[in-house]
């Protein structure tokens, strides 16, 4: 690997870093279990690796790669479901206002 | 066309992902946008995930499609059969997945270059030995906290002589090891070791931590996952996976710090994992004569109160008495009480696990207060109804130098007029103190299951009234 392609990697780690704090630093408490398992689902993108390894020529990294994507899948597909369950749970009350209670209590 | 399918459109797919996890995050942050946000993140994953499948690399899809569907197929079984009150648990589990996917990558891509006949350069060595140790002890972490939280052992810490030396000398072992792998990766052996030293860090990490302490470690496992998936980038050097995984981490140890403020523990603390070190209580004992009360002297009190206040804890969670809460609330307003919700930062074991529930419970949302809103009410309230709270109410925080929770910010609940506990037995709180409140005059106890406790009072609420 070339000292570039370092370098470049470096830099989005830094943007993605001080991305990662602008954005989440002012969330309201009512979202943190959400936003955790959001989150949560979104660093399974490791499945992009396990993908390519589950289907690789060498019978060791094929077996591990398969966990791999089993595992991170989970963590996808359950950590999206949930923060969907969620949210749907908070959608109606945060309109505020009575329309908001009224929706809440059907 | 094969190479500009592989240079080219997946790189580009790659990007609109990257660009889907900022947006979505970005609006997930807010209340209004949140669902959208969610729905952006998620197609951003299936956006690189198809992408993906199109690698020149990949010769045979069996595996990966069973592994595909048996993952999706287990993920949709847990998010949909759990309940709301298991939260912490699932995402400690889901935590562990996540980490050991990027674990298991890094093994597989240590093996991968071992065999394919090339030194693996000094960086990617770098890259893999922090994706492993992030990666592995994140695994162990998160299972022994899934552990404590579903109550498969006692979630008091568990200590022993000598427990930090031996927890740094590991970590400095691994750490060497890991040193000596960049100069000589070729040493096989080592590398597995590397590998057992983190999982078995990740427990002893853990290790100490009792359960209340948990939205830190919840919220520091989150951030080492995500910080295990950006290492997984720099080894396969895949910028989609840095940047998803740097959001995850930056997010996750955001949070952490947040709890941390919360308990008023500082951040070196969080940093070194040190902060479930054992504080020998040496606080002042408290004695005295508990006043126990029935439902019915609850109702008294409860009914002819101008203002209510309600302060959910764990114990409201393990008994499920959300649902049950809001119909009292609701009983209560019906009779011309202002019913109040106050959540401690930390209630609970993960960062908003009393919002998730008293949502779910459908507590509208603006009777649902923060600490410092609701500690200005107190004193005009007549009645804080505790469940199943008690470290995060205890004035030894304020008064006594020598507790262990000394300085943290509490709820001032002895400000209102009368406090109600409710209480599943005498026991002190998780931090193993005892709570002065409960002997004082004003202050009032209810003991048994929250559940039960409060559907008795509803009851005799809905039988007495008007």
């Amino acid at each position: 690997m070339n000292v570039e392609s370092i370098i470049s990697s470096l830099y989005v780690f830094s943007l993605a870093a001080f991305l990662g704090y602008q954005v989440i630093s002012k969330v309201p408490p009512l979202l943190h279990t959400p936003l955790m398992s959001a989150t949560n689902a979104i660093s399974a993108i490791s499945v992009v690796g396990a993908i390519i390894t589950a289907g690789s020529q060498s019978t060791v990294s094929r077996v591990l790669g398969f966990i791999a994507v089993t595992s991170a899948m989970i963590n996808v597909v359950g950590g999206f479901m949930i923060t969907d369950r969620m949210l749907r749970m908070f959608k109606d009350k945060i309109g505020g206002g009575e329309s908001g209670k009224k929706e809440a209590g059907k | 066309m094969e190479n500009i399918l592989n240079e080219v459109l997946i790189p580009l797919s790659y990007l609109l992902a990257s660009i889907l996890f900022i947006f979505g995050l970005k609006q997930l942050a807010h209340p209004q946008t949140a669902r959208r946000g969610m729905n952006l993140a998620a197609a951003g994953m299936l956006v690189a995930i198809v992408g993906t499948l199109f690698h020149h690399d990949i010769i045979s899809y069996e595996l990966i499609i069973i592994g595909l569907v048996l993952g999706s197929l287990i993920g949709a079984g847990m998010s949909i059969w759990m309940p709301m009150t298991a939260m912490p648990q699932r995402t400690a589990l889901s935590h562990a997945f996540g980490a050991l996917a990027a674990s298991l990558v890094g093994v597989a891509e240590y093996w991968h270059a071992l065999h394919s006949g090339q030194p693996i350069e000094a960086y990617k060595m770098t890259a893999l030995g922090f994706e492993v140790l992030f990666g592995s002890l994140t695994v162990t972490g998160s299972l022994l906290a899934f552990a404590k939280l579903q109550e498969l052992m006692r979630g008091t810490p568990i200590t022993y002589k000598g427990q930090n030396v031996l927890n740094v000398s590991l970590f400095a072992l691994a750490a060497f090891i890991f040193v000596y792998l960049i100069f000589d990766p070729a040493q096989t052996t080592l590398f597995f070791i590397m590998v057992g030293l983190s999982f078995l860090f990740g427990i002893l990490l853990v290790l100490p931590i009792g359960a209340a302490d948990m939205p830190v470690v919840m919220s520091l496992m989150n951030s080492y996952a995500g910080l295990a998936a950006a290492a997984t980038g720099f080894a396969i050097n895949n910028k989609v996976l840095i940047i998803a995984g740097t959001l995850d981490g930056f997010s996750g140890f955001i949070l952490s710090i947040l709890m941390c403020k919360a308990m008023n523990r500082s951040i070196t603390n969080v940093l070194f994992g040190a902060f479930g070190s054992p504080v020998e209580d040496t606080a002042t004992a408290v004695q005295g004569e508990m006043r126990e009360i029935g439902a019915e002297d609850a109702v008294m009190q409860l009914a002819y109160a101008r203002q209510v206040v309600f302060v959910p804890g764990y114990g409201l969670a393990t008994a499920q008495a959300q649902h049950v809460v809001r119909e009292l609330g609701e009983a209560l307003e019906h009779r011309g009480v202002q019913v109040k919700y106050a959540i401690h930062p930390v209630a609970g074991r993960m960062p908003g696990h009393m919002n998730v529930l008293l949502a779910e419970a459908n507590v509208p949302y603006d009777e649902v207060l923060e600490l410092d809103e609701i500690n200005r009410d107190f004193a005009q309230t007549d009645v804080a109804f505790v469940i199943g709270a008690n470290d995060v109410t205890n004035p030894a925080a304020k008064n006594d130098p020598k507790s262990s929770i000394y300085g943290m910010p509490i709820l001032d609940v002895e400000k209102a007029k009368t406090v109600l506990f409710v209480k599943r037995s005498m026991a002190t709180g998780y931090a193993g103190v005892e709570n002065e409140l409960f002997f004082r005059d004003n202050t009032m106890m209810l003991f048994g299951d929250a559940k039960k406790v409060c559907e008795e009072v509803v009851k005799s609420i809905g039988g007495g009234g008007h």
